[in-house]
Formats: C-alpha cells, sequence, structure tokens
C-alpha cells in the first residue's frame, strides 16, 4: 500500500480523476436541468453514444476536434426534439421511453460505426491546455491545471448552471414546472415551452459529453460508454438536483475509478480482485441513495406528463 | 432503414426471415435465443403490471447464473432427476435475491428503484467477473489458458434435450410454463390482484388495506427471479455446459435483461401474448445474423429496431388516447384524469395496446 501514498501516485489519480470525472459531470448537469422541471431522461447513455460516435466521425473525416464537439452537441439536440416529441408532447411513459432511446442510441451508434469505420482508428483530440503561472505550480499545477480544454469547460460550466436554475427567471419557471406543473401553468407559464428547452439543453449536454469521452479517448468502439449516463443519472439523485452535488459525486466517483485504476497498475490488487474494487462506485452510490432519498424530496413533478386539459 | 444503409433491403429481410425461421434447425435456435427474452419479458410483465420499473434483468440474470452454478458445483454428484430441478431452484432464488434488495430499498427507504436495479446490475458484474477468476474459475485455466470460465458442469445438471433431434433442450419450455404460471398469478389470485391494484393506485390500494410495501417487494423479487431463472437456464442450457465471462453483461446476456422489456411492452404486458412476441424477437435476433452475411447490415441494426419498438409502443398508448380524447368521448376523458393523478399509468392499462412496426 505504501506504493500507492507517494506524492507522484496521489497527484496522479487527483488528475486523472478530475478527466475522468468529465463525461459524467457533464451528462449530470444536462440531466439535472431536464430533473428539476420535472423530465428524467432515461437514455442519456444512448444519447452519449450517438455525440460520441458523431464527434469520432466527423474529427475522423474533418481533423477538427471544434467540428466533432459541435456535432456531438448537434446530434444531441437532435434527439433531445425526439425526446421531447415523445415525453412532452405524446406524454409517454419517460422511464421506459429513455430505455428505448438508450436502445436506439447502443444500436444506432454500432451500426454506423461498423458501416463507416469498421476497425477503430485513434484520433487526435484537443492537446493538454497548461494554464499559464497556474500549470507551473509544482504537484498542484499538474493535478488541476494542465487539462484539457474540455474539463475546464465542463468545470465552469457548474456555476453557470446553478445561476441558471437560482438566479434567472427562466430557472424559476423551471423549478416551478418541476414542482407543480399546474400552478405554473396557471401563472402563465408555458410548460410544454420549458420543458422543451430543458429536454434540449439536457440531451445537448449529454451529446457534448459523448463528444468530450471520445474526444479525450481518441477513439471509438461498441458501447463506449459502458453505462456511464446510467450512472450520471444517478449522481443527479446523489447531488441532490444541485449542480454543486452533482459535480461533487462526479469528483468522488472520478476519484474512485483513478485509485481503482491505480491499485491495478501498481499492482496492488489482483486482476481478480480488481472487479471488487470496481464495484465501489456502484455500492457508494446505492449507499449515497439511501441516505439521500431520506433526506431530500426529488422534484414533485418528476416522471409525470403534464395535462393542461385536465 | 435498409435502404438507407444502402443494402437491398428485400434481399435482406428476406435473408433474415430464412436464417430465423428457414427450418427446422433455425426455429429451433430461434426457440432457443427466445428463452430468456420470454423470461425476463414475464419478470417484466409482473414488475410493469405493478408501476414498478425492473431494469435489473441484466444483474438478476447473473445473480441467477451464479448461484445456479455454486449449486452445480457443491451437489455435482446428484441424481439428474433432482439436479436438473435444483439448479433451476437456484437460479429463482438467485435472481429473487437480487430483485428483492431494490424491491426493499424502494418499498421501505424510497430508494428509486431504476437507479438502484441498474447499479446492482454493475455490482453484479464484477462480482461474475471475481468468481469466474477466482473462486470458481475452472482449475485448468487458472493454470494455463486463464479463460475466465467455470470447469465442464456437471454432467447430471445438463438440460434434458427435446425430442426430435435439434438443439432444443427443456429450457424452453420451462419458460412457457413460466408463461402460463404467471398469467394465472396475476388475473387468478389475489397476490396478482394486490399487484395489479398497486400498480393503478398506490394511496386507493393503502386505503383499501393493502400492505404496498410488501406487494412492491414481491413485485421485484418475483420479476427478479424470472430473470434469474432465464440466467441459469442459458449456463446449463449452452453448448459447453460452462459460466462463462467475457468480463461484461452483454457477453453472457446479450442484453436479454434490456430486450425482455422490449417483447414484455410488445406483448402488451401479458405474460401469454409475451411468448409469441418474444418468439418474433429472437427470430429477429437470430436472423439479423443471417442477413449481416448476406447483406452487410450489421447485426446492430436490431439493437436499435428494438429501441424504436419501445418508443413507439410507449408513445402510441397516449397518441392513441390523445386522438380518442380530441373526439370527445368522455369516457376516455375520464380515464386519462385517474391516469394522470397516480402518474406512471401508462403501465396501468396496457391491455389492448396494439403497435405496428
Amino acid at each position: 500500500m505504501s506504493e500507492f501514498f507517494t506524492v507522484a501516485s496521489l497527484v496522479f489519480v487527483v488528475g486523472s480523476g478530475i478527466r475522468l470525472a468529465t463525461p459524467f459531470l457533464l451528462a449530470g448537469l444536462g440531466e439535472t436541468i431536464g430533473q428539476r422541471s420535472g423530465v428524467l431522461n432515461l437514455g442519456v447513455d444512448g444519447v452519449m453514444l450517438l455525440g460520441a460516435f458523431g464527434a469520432y466521425w466527423t474529427i475522423l473525416e474533418t481533423r477538427n476536434p471544434v467540428a466533432g464537439i459541435l456535432v456531438g452537441i448537434a446530434v444531441g439536440l437532435v434527439m433531445g426534439l425526439v425526446y421531447g416529441v415523445i415525453t412532452v408532447s405524446l406524454r409517454a411513459e419517460q422511464g421506459i421511453s429513455g430505455i428505448g432511446i438508450f436502445l436506439f442510441g447502443l444500436g444506432i451508434s454500432d451500426l454506423l460505426f461498423q458501416k463507416k469505420v469498421g476497425t477503430p482508428i485513434p484520433i487526435r483530440g484537443f492537446g493538454d491546455l497548461h494554464i499559464p503561472l497556474l500549470a507551473d505550480i509544482p504537484k498542484v499545477g499538474e493535478m488541476f491545471f494542465q487539462h484539457s480544454v474540455l474539463v475546464y469547460i465542463a468545470f465552469l460550466l457548474v456555476p453557470v448552471v446553478a445561476f441558471l436554475l437560482n438566479r434567472t427567471t427562466f430557472g424559476l419557471n423551471v423549478r416551478a414546472v418541476g414542482e407543480n406543473p399546474a400552478a405554473a401553468d396557471s401563472l402563465g407559464v408555458s410548460v410544454v415551452r420549458v420543458r422543451y428547452t430543458t429536454v434540449l439543453l439536457a440531451n445537448g449536454l449529454a451529446g457534448l459529453a459523448g463528444a468530450v469521452l471520445a474526444a479525450e479517448l481518441g477513439i471509438f468502439q461498441q458501447n463506449l460508454t459502458n453505462g456511464q449516463g446510467f450512472i450520471a443519472i444517478a449522481l443527479v439523485y446523489f447531488g441532490a438536483w444541485r449542480p454543486m452535488g452533482v459535480m461533487a459525486g462526479a469528483l468522488l466517483f472520478g476519484m474512485v475509478s483513478a485509485t481503482v485504476l491505480q491499485w491495478k497498475t501498481l499492482g496492488l490488487v489482483s486482476g481478480a480482485a480488481s472487479s471488487l474494487t470496481a464495484m465501489a462506485p456502484a455500492v457508494l452510490t446505492i449507499l449515497a441513495l439511501v441516505v439521500i432519498s431520506r433526506t431530500v424530496g426529488q422534484p414533485a413533478a418528476l416522471t409525470r406528463p403534464f395535462d393542461r386539459g385536465h | 432503414m435498409l435502404l438507407a444503409l444502402g443494402a437491398n433491403p428485400l434481399e435482406g429481410y428476406q435473408a433474415l426471415l430464412e436464417g430465423a425461421f428457414g427450418d427446422v434447425d433455425a426455429l429451433a435456435d430461434t426457440a432457443l435465443k427466445s428463452m430468456p427474452l420470454l423470461l425476463v419479458g414475464i419478470g417484466i410483465c409482473i414488475a410493469f403490471r405493478a408501476s414498478v420499473i425492473n431494469i435489473g434483468g441484466e444483474g438478476q440474470m447473473i445473480a441467477g447464473a451464479i448461484v445456479s452454478t455454486l449449486v452445480a458445483l457443491n451437489c455435482g454428484e446428484l441424481p439428474r432427476l433432482v439436479l436438473v430441478p435444483l439448479v433451476l431452484a437456484g437460479g429463482l432464488a438467485g435472481g429473487a435475491i437480487w430483485g428483492a434488495i431494490p424491491g426493499a430499498l424502494k418499498a421501505y427507504s424510497g430508494v428509486n428503484e431504476i437507479l438502484s436495479t441498474i447499479m446492482l446490475n454493475i455490482v453484479a458484474v464484477q462480482l461474475m467477473n471475481f468468481l469466474l477468476r477466482d473462486l470458481i474459475m475452472d482449475p485448468y485455466e487458472k493454470e494455463h489458458g486463464r479463460l475466465p470460465q467455470t470447469q465442464r458442469l456437471s454432467e447430471n445438471s445438463d438440460l434434458p434435450l427435446l425430442p426430435g433431434g435439434t438443439r432444443l433442450h427443456i429450457g424452453v419450455l420451462v419458460a412457457v410454463g413460466m408463461a402460463v404460471l404467471a398469467y394465472v398469478l396475476l388475473w387468478r389470485t389475489s397476490l396478482g390482484y394486490r399487484l395489479r391494484a398497486v400498480g393503478h393506485s398506490n394511496a386507493a390500494s393503502r386505503y383499501a388495506g393493502m400492505p404496498v410495501k410488501r406487494t412492491i417487494v414481491a413485485a421485484l423479487t418475483l420479476s427478479g427471479a424470472m430473470c434469474g431463472l432465464a440466467g441459469a437456464i442459458l449456463v446449463f442450457g449452452s453448448e459447453s455446459h460452462r459460466f462463462v465471462t467475457d468480463g461484461s453483461s452483454v457477453g453472457f446476456t446479450g442484453s436479454a435483461g434490456f430486450n425482455g422489456i422490449v417483447t414484455a411492452l410488445f406483448g402488451g404486458l401479458h405474460p401469454l401474448w409475451t411468448i409469441p412476441s418474444s418468439f418474433f424477437f429472437g427470430g429477429l435476433q437470430f436472423g439479423a445474423n443471417a442477413m449481416q452475411r448476406a447483406v452487410q447490415v450489421p447485426a446492430a441494426l436490431v439493437v436499435a429496431l428494438n429501441g424504436l419498438v419501445v418508443i413507439f409502443v410507449v408513445s402510441s398508448d397516449r397518441l392513441r388516447r390523445a386522438v380518442s380524447e380530441s373526439w370527445g368521448q368522455g369516457r376516455a376523458i375520464g380515464r386519462e384524469r385517474v391516469a394522470g393523478r397516480s402518474g406512471g399509468t401508462a403501465l396501468a392499462e396496457p391491455q389492448e395496446m396494439d403497435c405496428d412496426l
């Protein structure tokens, strides 16, 4: 164990933990916005996969990472529109239609990958951006200020989303719609418009999360996300529907994953036992859910379709 | 969809149909492929009828496979007549445990079952990987090949083949039998009545004095048991008669834990209708491989298609209601009003659900 508690190793764990947390954070922030307005999107993982493939393929063809990221977001927005029609306009059961979106994304991204690319060819994403001065601080710089630009954007979005939800009229409408759509409607807030906006934002961020994942890993393969979208949904509950809470959860998840990776690299755990440590995040999340659901309530209208006529 | 991929659709579907239903062997393989879909689908019918969304089919299948494998490894000496039912019971038990956990968490701690079942899927996969690489790994593989799998399980635990010279085994009959049992349970017993009542309206059931919490636990336990049975049949009905992992859940379950949701919805959440529904989707899955060979369209198409089916089935129910409502039919509106109150009742009355592909 002493090999793990060296400065170099801990610096590595914090640094890669932050990097690993980024896709969770982006998808989780989007899901937070959606859920605050009462829309649960279980299809995050599928949207992430589609966003990831869109970004991967664009970067492969154009060698332009910025275009790749934009395509990832665009793919997410299109899926958001689809999901909006299904859950807001047609008022379909959210939990199940989300599974439909997940399966659709899983299948289509794999299908297109096999058809258009075939063998995984590595792509070049964004290089690491060293923030002047700060990156030169020994250790601290290495941990916090030598990441890809996408990582900084993700973390900057935390206060932005918090501000949006808590300090703007739009945010107030979102929360009103999520708690009591009928009351919000009677005060002249268009529930449909608010929910369409939040679903678009949520899915756009999910697409971005997938794009970031593909750009950072520099690769695409079948089921690239490996359930990360589902974990992002759990992190929203974990963070009690607050952006800061989601960030804390994403960081915790990233750090635990990085620790497990580092233990494996250092040979501290055998191959078989590393499976047991890989359970840790999931078990942790279940325990957190038990505590959270006792103390904080979810948005009252979560998963409830709104029908104006009644 | 095939057109968009630049393939001849007629040729593609012909290959798919022939591959799935072309001759006796193809039909038998399709039936084998449908078995896990049917069992998971039955489990989903039970859970969804009680308005409990079970997404833990994957994990519950794995849990069932683990327990039944442990039974076979420890009681391999028992005669076949005893051991086969015993390993199947092991599968039921393993899945039931893995379903009861999220059930209890939902009923007594208010933990959303969607999230807990997803997390338990992850735990089950890692548990399987650990066990197959360590405690129950084939001693020979442990020394040489290091393939994560068990030894050849006791011959007394092999599922008996059905006569006819195909690869069909009794697992398929067990699955069909379970569908009938589930139908009887849901519509001919008081527990089934409670399940459906809780699904319709949690609050009303409570006022009527029903043990709502215990009913929720029962729904997930039974649902998990069906999935666990599917996992056990996958192991003991397999060609290699081993429990094998490739490190992911898909490698073992073939995503049946998710696709079973599709078959159940397509079958209108009715256990008996889920039989033809899963046979259809099993054929789709099996035939897709033939299609891939014939017109070079990846079999992943079927996964995407499954997703679309779910979306259409779930939205079409509402679509139909929305249409009937705009025609001003008072009864439909009254029904909608009840549905709006209890929340998540798209599940409650899908009996007359219809859907075209």
